[in-house]
C-alpha cells in the first residue's frame, strides 16, 4: 500500500496536475491557476482573439510544432542512420568486446545533460575547438554556435544512445545463422540487411523512434544553449508559458497536447505489435 | 530467332533429373565431371588457452558425382568445419576445393552452386513458408511466375503444401526440418551439405526422415555431403562414410569397409562394439608368404588374414562381437569363463574373460542354451577372417 502511494505520486501525480491545469482558468495577474474550468488554454493553441472580440485562426503555435517536429524528424532519422550500422557492429563483435562497447555509449549517462551541453558550447563557440583548428588552418572563422545547425547537432549527439541501445538489444537477439543462409542461398551483403536483419530488427528500430522523437520534440536545453533561442520549438514554448509569460494553463495545455500525440504514436506501435506477432519494447 | 533455337538445344542437351522440373542450371558441357574434390585442405583455430589446434588437418578426397557421402566422427573432429569451408562460410587455411574443374574455396558464398541444411534449420522466422522456399530463388532474380512454380514443386516434394503461409514457428521440428530442405534444395545446387540435419529429431521422426533424404537424394540426383556423429544414420544412409578424428580422415569406405575392415582402432571403436585384444604374433614366412601367427590363451594356433607390422613382437585384434560364437565353427580362438551375462531380447550379451585377464564381448544369437550360465568355462570360435590386425602406428595416432 505504501508502495502505491509512492509509485502513484511519482508518477502519475505531476501528470494529473498538468492534465488539471490545462483546463483552468489564468489569474489576471502573475502566474498560478484559477481554479475555474474553461477550454480556453486548447482554444488558444489554434485561435487568437483579436481587439474586436473576434476569434481568428493563429498557425503561430501551430509552426512552432511544425518546426519541433522538422527538428525532431530530423533528429530521429540521422539518429537512426547513424546508430543502425553502430548497432549493428556492436552486435557481431566478440560478447565481452560488446557489454564494453554498450558501457561506452552510455557513458554520456553519467554527466549531467547541461555539463555536455555546455562542452558543446566550447567546441563550437567562436575561440572554441572548431574555430581555433579551422584558424591554424588558415579557413576563416564560422560562426556555428547559436546557429539552428548547433541545435540539431545537439539534439543527435544528446540522443544517438537512445537509438543505439534498443536496436542494438533487437540485434544481440537476432541468431547470426540466419544471416550464414541467407548468404548460403545467394544473398549478398546488402540483401542479408535489408531482407533478414532489417525486418528483424524492426521492433528496436520502432522504439528506438519513439525514444528520440518524442523527447527531440519537447526538447529546449539544446535549441536554448545551443541554438541560441532564436527559433521558437514547442520546449522552449512551454518553459516559456511556466516561466517569463505566465500563463501556466497555456503550458499545460501544450504539454498535454504532446503526451496525446505520444499516446497516439504508442497506440499505433501496439497496433503493430500485435499484428505481426513482435514484441515492441519502449524501454531502454 | 535463332538465339532462342540454340538456347533450345542448349536445354534438351542437359541433364535430366525426374520429378523435379527445370534441374538445368548445370551444362554438361560446362564441366564434364561434376566431382567434388577437396585437395590438402588445413584449417587451424586458435583456442581461449592460445594453443592451435588444427581443425582440418591436410584432408584431401574426391567426392563423386550423385554419390550420398557422409562425413562422420565425434564433436570437435572437423567435419562440420570442413562442410562449412565448402558451402564458403568459413575459410580454409590452405588447400583448395574444385566442382569439376572450377575452382571454388575462393567464391563468396552466394556464388557456389553449393547450398545448406543447417542443423539449427535457419528458417527466416518473419517469412511464410513459401517465403523461405522463395528466397533462394529470388536472390537468382527469377522470374515470378518461374519461382512460384518451383516453390510449389518443392513444396509438394517435401509434403508440406497446406503449410505454404505458415510462419516456421507455427511447424514442427520434423516439419521445419523439410522446409530447410526444401529452401536448399529449390535451388537445385550441385551439391546440397547436411550438418547433422536430424540431430533434433526424436527416434522416430529421424529413422522416417532418414529414409526420406533417401529418396530425396535418388530422385535429384544431387550430390549430398551429410555431416553426422551418429554412426548408425551413417552406416544406414551413405553410399561412402568418411570417418574423421581429430581433424583427419581416418578412413573413407562404403559402409561394409568401415564396418567390416576398419583400418585402425579408431575406427573399429567408433563404428559399432569391438573387441581389442593384443597377443604376442609369431613371423612365419618371409615376402609374399610371409604370415603373422596368434595362439589366444586356450585357443588353437591362427594364421591372420592380413599381415602388419609388429615391432614389439605383439599385435592387437579387433573383433566384432557378433562375429565370436561359443558353439563350434570356424577355428577355436579362446577359451576363458563367462563373467557376465545381459540379456538383451534379441541376443544374450555374453563377457568372456580370457586366462591373461582379457575380456571378451560376445553376443549369443538364440536359442539360448542352458549351460550359458555365469562361471562356466567356455571356447570362443571364429571365422579367421573375422579377425582384423590393426596397424600399430595408427593406433598410436588416435
Amino acid at each position: 500500500m505504501p508502495a502505491l502511494v509512492v509509485a502513484t505520486l511519482f508518477t502519475i501525480g505531476p501528470l494529473a496536475i498538468i492534465i488539471m491545469f490545462s483546463f483552468l482558468s489564468r489569474p489576471p495577474e502573475g502566474g498560478g491557476i484559477e481554479y475555474e474550468f474553461t477550454l480556453a488554454a486548447y482554444v488558444n493553441f489554434l485561435f487568437q482573439s483579436d481587439f474586436l472580440g473576434n476569434t481568428l485562426f493563429d498557425p503561430r503555435y501551430l509552426r512552432v510544432f511544425g518546426l519541433s517536429f522538422l527538428q525532431a524528424l530530423i533528429t530521429t532519422i540521422v539518429c537512426l542512420v547513424l546508430a543502425f550500422p553502430i548497432a549493428l557492429w556492436i552486435a557481431t563483435r566478440p560478447e565481452k568486446l560488446q557489454n564494453m562497447l554498450v558501457l561506452l555509449i552510455t557513458i554520456p549517462f553519467w554527466t549531467n545533460l547541461l555539463v555536455r551541453t555546455y562542452a558543446w558550447m566550447l567546441i563550437l563557440n567562436d575561440n572554441g575547438i572548431v574555430n581555433s583548428g579551422a584558424q591554424a588552418l588558415g579557413l576563416p572563422k564560422m560562426d556555428l554556435l547559436y546557429t539552428p545547425l548547433a541545435s540539431q547537432l545537439g539534439l543527435i549527439y544528446t540522443f544517438l544512445p537512445f537509438m543505439v541501445l534498443p536496436i542494438y538489444a533487437s540485434l544481440a537477439r537476432f541468431d547470426f545463422r540466419l544471416a550464414e543462409a541467407a548468404y548460403d542461398l545467394g544473398a549478398r551483403k546488402t540483401t542479408v540487411i535489408k531482407r533478414i536483419i532489417l525486418p528483424l530488427a524492426t521492433p528496436g528500430i520502432l522504439s528506438g523512434i519513439l525514444l528520440v522523437f518524442m523527447p527531440a520534440f519537447g526538447s529546449f536545453v539544446q535549441p536554448v544553449l545551443l541554438g541560441g533561442g532564436k527559433v521558437l520549438l514547442a520546449g522552449n514554448l512551454i518553459a516559456a508559458q511556466f516561466g517569463d509569460a505566465r500563463n501556466w494553463p497555456f503550458g499545460a495545455a501544450l504539454s498535454v497536447i504532446i503526451l496525446i500525440m505520444l499516446m497516439i504514436a504508442l497506440i499505433g506501435i501496439a497496433w503493430y505489435s500485435r499484428k505481426s506477432g513482435k514484441k515492441v519494447e519502449i524501454s531502454l | 530467332m535463332r538465339a532462342r533455337v540454340l538456347a533450345k538445344q542448349k536445354a534438351l542437351m542437359t541433364t535430366p533429373i525426374p520429378t523435379i522440373s527445370g534441374f538445368d542450371r548445370i551444362d554438361p558441357a560446362d564441366s564434364p565431371s561434376r566431382e567434388l574434390v577437396i585437395a590438402g585442405a588445413r584449417k587451424t583455430f586458435i583456442t581461449p588457452e592460445k594453443t592451435h589446434v588444427n581443425a582440418i588437418d591436410n584432408v584431401s578426397f574426391t567426392i563423386k558425382q550423385g554419390e550420398f557421402f557422409v562425413m562422420l566422427g565425434p564433436s570437435g573432429c572437423g567435419k562440420t568445419t570442413l562442410l562449412r569451408s565448402i558451402a564458403g562460410l568459413d575459410t580454409l587455411d590452405g588447400g583448395e576445393i574444385y566442382l569439376g574443374d572450377r575452382r571454388i574455396d575462393l567464391l563468396g558464398p552466394h556464388e557456389r552452386p553449393v547450398n545448406t541444411v543447417f542443423q539449427s534449420y535457419a528458417l527466416f522466422p518473419h517469412l511464410t513458408i513459401a517465403e523461405n522456399i522463395a528466397f533462394g530463388l529470388e536472390m537468382e532474380r527469377r522470374p515470378k511466375h518461374e519461382v512460384a512454380k518451383r516453390v510449389t514443386e518443392m513444396l509438394e516434394l517435401v509434403q508440406l503444401s497446406e503449410m505454404a503461409n505458415r510462419k516456421p514457428d507455427q511447424l514442427s521440428g520434423g516439419q521445419q526440418q523439410r522446409v530447410a530442405l526444401a529452401r536448399a534444395l529449390a535451388k537445385q545446387p550441385e551439391v546440397l551439405l547436411l550438418d547433422e540435419p536430424l540431430a533434433a529429431l526424436d527416434l522416430k521422426l529421424r529413422r522416417g526422415m532418414q529414409s526420406e533424404l533417401k529418396r530425396l537424394q535418388r530422385t535429384t540426383g544431387i550430390t549430398f555431403v551429410f555431416v553426422t556423429h551418429d554412426q548408425e544414420e551413417a552406416l544406414s544412409m551413405g553410399d561412402r562414410i568418411a570417418v574423421f578424428n581429430h581433424g583427419r580422415v581416418e578412413q573413407i569406405g562404403t559402409p561394409e569397409e568401415i564396418y567390416e575392415k576398419p583400418v585402425s582402432r579408431f575406427v573399429a571403436d567408433f563404428i559399432g562394439e569391438t573387441n581389442f585384444v593384443t597377443t604376442p604374433a609369431r613371423r612365419t614366412g618371409a615376402g609374399v608368404t610371409e604370415r603373422l601367427e596368434v595362439t589366444l590363451p586356450g585357443g588353437d594356433p591362427i594364421t591372420l588374414p592380413k599381415v602388419v607390422p609388429a615391432p614389439d613382437g605383439t599385435v592387437t585384434l579387433a573383433i566384432r562381437p557378433e562375429r565370436l560364437s561359443l558353439s563350434p565353427g570356424g577355428v577355436r580362438l579362446a577359451t576363458g569363463r563367462i563373467v557376465k551375462l545381459v540379456y538383451m531380447g534379441t541376443d544374450l550379451r555374453c563377457t568372456v574373460a580370457l586366462a591373461d585377464g582379457a575380456e571378451l564381448a560376445v553376443r549369443v544369437p538364440p536359442p539360448f542354451h542352458d549351460d550359458i550360465r555365469p562361471d562356466a568355462e567356455v571356447s570362443l570360435y571364429a571365422d579367421a577372417a573375422a579377425l582384423r590386425p590393426l596397424v600399430p602406428e595408427l593406433q598410436t595416432a588416435t
